[in-house]
């Protein structure tokens, strides 16, 4: 097992090495821009062999891998912020083809300002769309679930695209080891090539996408509902399979001093360490905090969040989006779960972070102390 | 003669939900037997939307992917690649109106022939917005009437054909479904060739440009012979006029525009002025098209 010093963005890339897809297509846009040069360095020096359509937009990015998934081909692309509400509309249009397309999605704040920094905003906007949607908090889960991004999309009771989200700079730039998994292992993992039926075929012609009518449209949609829920099941089969070939044990998220905590925050990426830290100072004072870290997004693994946050009087959810008018998505979510599992904890909804602020311990004991005097139930944490 | 061309099997199929008199639906039955069953059909947002029937059925006995309206020349270059890795043979051919073509989907459409993607791009051109009621596109003619130019069309049509001829692709060429064997020729030869091949398809459509159903191929023909559309190829750069359009570089061959415009409601409304602007920018257009086959 070999053991590198990777960013993020070239973890992502060794994963799709090692995943073989047959066509990339792709946009740059900064902070996702080492992802395909590092890509089109392992096409150029054969070590992968997969045709790379430089498109003119994250539209046609999309749009040329519904084409090439389409008729079979394993797909792999890339992309940020403006690139990814550029490509939005054929977001929702790979979805709805049912199309086993996988993409990363380095995390970053919408224009305007110009922002080149980290924010969830981006991503948490394809929450709606029936991708399979991860988010990586570091190098090494960058390469893990973009392997395990392939395994869930190609799963005949899945056929979804499936998105994997880490923050810019913070993941995407920033170099930490990296264990890869044995290229016979990844084979062994992934479905076979040709495992599923590509649904446009000259041989046996049908179409895809055509015109329906209300009653054959909602049963159609109600199918991609069922398939999300398959989903979960098929994660967990995955993970454990995971754990075989590389070692790492994975669950729906990754709970730390949950198990008699009366607060809990709730967090996605790379603001984990911070939070973990704020936890463990908070707990060396004798307050009983803990952390959940919640990489699965879609689907919302609700039964699993909630009964993980039984023990707890209140849940802080940490969202690194900008949200105005309402609660954040990860705030709506995490409550939406507990409200629906019966629970009665009193939850936060607090933004923080945004436009790539740096998030420190100390910040989180700062908003642990404003929840624990009964403050606000959401707000933005601004400095 | 079209018997000796084409196979009696058809991949156009009874049961399509095209108006009477359609342009397009005549076009894509002549293209589809040129081209056979090994066709992979990208149809953006267009009337054939609607004309492939709705689900679970389709009208086409070819593979169809329905896309996005400006993603078409996109998801054809990425299906063409997987086709070739795949090592699976077919034609990717992108079945687009001209809103599709000249409009939304002229960005996709520029990066692909730039790629060299190998696709036929075929644009059905009926000269508006008719799948949503007759709205001006950038390809609505001069004083043409439509929904939103009500009064006529102030702008100029958009001349795509010349656009995808300056990308320096393979092949070029103009269509008309009153002339075959010349559609069938033309789309032999873009078979044959690798790289992005633009064919410009000249589309009538009788509820859009309000004539009755009974006349679309006598004003497809009538196009040609006054000389407002063009039948043409350009072939590896070099310009050549096909069929009847080869004997109409003098002007006393061709028939005046009137005679054209006049069986189309949407020209109903031109003063004397107008016709003569149009006539004269016919005469204008056949000028440069003089000192090209000239050259």
């Amino acid at each position: 097992m070999s053991r590198l010093l990777l960013t993020g963005n070239y973890a992502a890339a060794y994963a799709v090495r090692d995943a073989e897809p047959d066509v990339i297509s792709a946009y740059p846009i900064t902070p996702q821009t080492p992802v395909i040069e590092k890509i089109a360095d392992f096409i150029d020096g054969g070590e992968l062999n997969a045709k790379f359509v430089r498109v003119e937009s994250e539209h046609s990015a999309m749009a040329a891998l519904i084409g090439a998934a389409g008729v079979g081909a394993r797909t792999y692309t890339a992309t940020s912020s403006q690139g990814l509400f550029y490509m939005y509309e054929v977001i929702w249009w790979a979805s709805g083809a049912r199309l086993p397309i996988v993409m990363g999605v380095v995390m970053r704040a919408l224009g305007p300002p110009w922002s080149i920094w980290s924010e969830h905003t981006d991503f948490y906007a394809l929450r709606d769309s029936g991708w399979n949607m991860l988010v990586a908090s570091s190098a090494q889960e960058v390469y893990d679930f973009t392997l395990l991004s392939y395994r869930v999309a190609e799963d005949t009771s899945v056929l979804l695209p499936t998105v994997v989200g880490w923050d810019a700079f913070e993941v995407s730039h920033t170099y930490e080891p990296v264990e890869l998994v044995e290229k016979s292992k990844v084979k062994g993992f992934l479905p076979a090539k040709g495992s599923w039926k590509p649904p446009l075929d000259a041989q046996d012609p049908a179409s895809l996408g055509n015109l329906a009518y209300p009653e054959e449209y909602i049963r159609i949609r109600h199918e991609m509902r069922k398939a999300t829920e398959r989903a979960l099941g098929v994660i967990e089969a995955a993970l454990k399979h995971f754990s075989i070939v590389s070692g790492r044990q994975y669950s729906f998220f990754e709970c730390r001093h949950c198990e008699d905590a009366d607060t809990i925050f709730v967090v996605q990426g790379s603001i984990y360490g911070e939070v973990l830290k704020a936890v463990e100072e908070l707990r060396s004072e004798g307050v009983k905090t803990g952390v959940m870290k919640l990489w699965l997004y879609r689907p919302f693994p609700y039964k699993a969040v909630s009964r993980a946050l039984e023990g707890a009087k209140r849940v802080v959810v940490l969202a690194r989006s900008s949200v105005f008018g309402s609660f954040s998505p990860l705030g709506a979510d995490v409550s939406s779960a507990i409200n629906l599992s019966g629970g009665d904890q009193k939850v936060f909804d607090v933004v923080l972070g945004v436009g790539g602020v740096d998030v420190k311990s100390s910040d989180i004991v700062s908003i642990y102390r404003m929840v624990a005097s009964g403050g606000e139930r959401t707000f933005w944490w601004v400095r | 003669m079209a018997h000796k061309v084409f196979p009696r099997e058809e991949y156009l199929l009874k049961g399509h939900a095209a108006c009477p008199g359609c342009g397009a639906t005549l076009l894509l039955r002549h293209v589809l037997k040129t081209l056979g069953p090994d066709t992979y059909l990208v149809i953006p947002a267009c009337c054939t939307s609607v004309i492939a029937g709705p689900h679970p059925r389709s009208a086409f006995k070819v593979p169809v992917l329905h896309i996005a309206f400006a993603a078409s020349a996109a998801a054809a270059s990425g299906m063409s690649e997987a086709l070739e890795k795949l090592g699976k043979k077919g034609n990717v051919v992108v079945w687009a109106g001209d809103g599709g073509t000249v409009d939304i989907g002229l960005q996709a459409l520029s990066g692909a022939a730039e790629r060299g993607n190998n696709i036929i791009y075929i644009c059905y051109d009926n000269e508006a917005y008719m799948n949503t009621g007759i709205q001006k596109s950038g390809s609505t003619p001069y004083k043409a009437w439509t929904t939103t130019t009500p009064t006529g069309n102030p702008g100029h049509k958009k001349d795509v054909p010349s656009i995808m001829a300056a990308h320096g692709i393979p092949y070029v060429a103009t269509i008309n479904p009153a002339y075959p064997n010349d559609i069938a020729a033309k789309l032999k030869k873009a078979s044959n060739m690798h790289g992005l091949k633009y064919i410009h398809a000249f589309s009538p459509c009788p509820p859009g440009w309000r004539y009755d159903p009974a006349l679309t191929v006598k004003i497809a023909r009538l196009a040609v012979e006054t000389g407002i559309w063009i039948l043409y190829e350009v072939e590896n750069g070099v310009f050549r006029l096909t069929g009847p359009s080869a004997r109409l570089i003098e002007k006393r061959n061709r028939r005046p525009v009137e005679e054209y415009l006049k069986l189309q409601g949407r020209f109903s409304h031109l003063s004397k002025e107008d016709i003569e602007a149009i006539q004269s920018s016919v005469d204008q257009r056949w000028e440069e098209i003089a000192s090209l086959v000239k050259q």
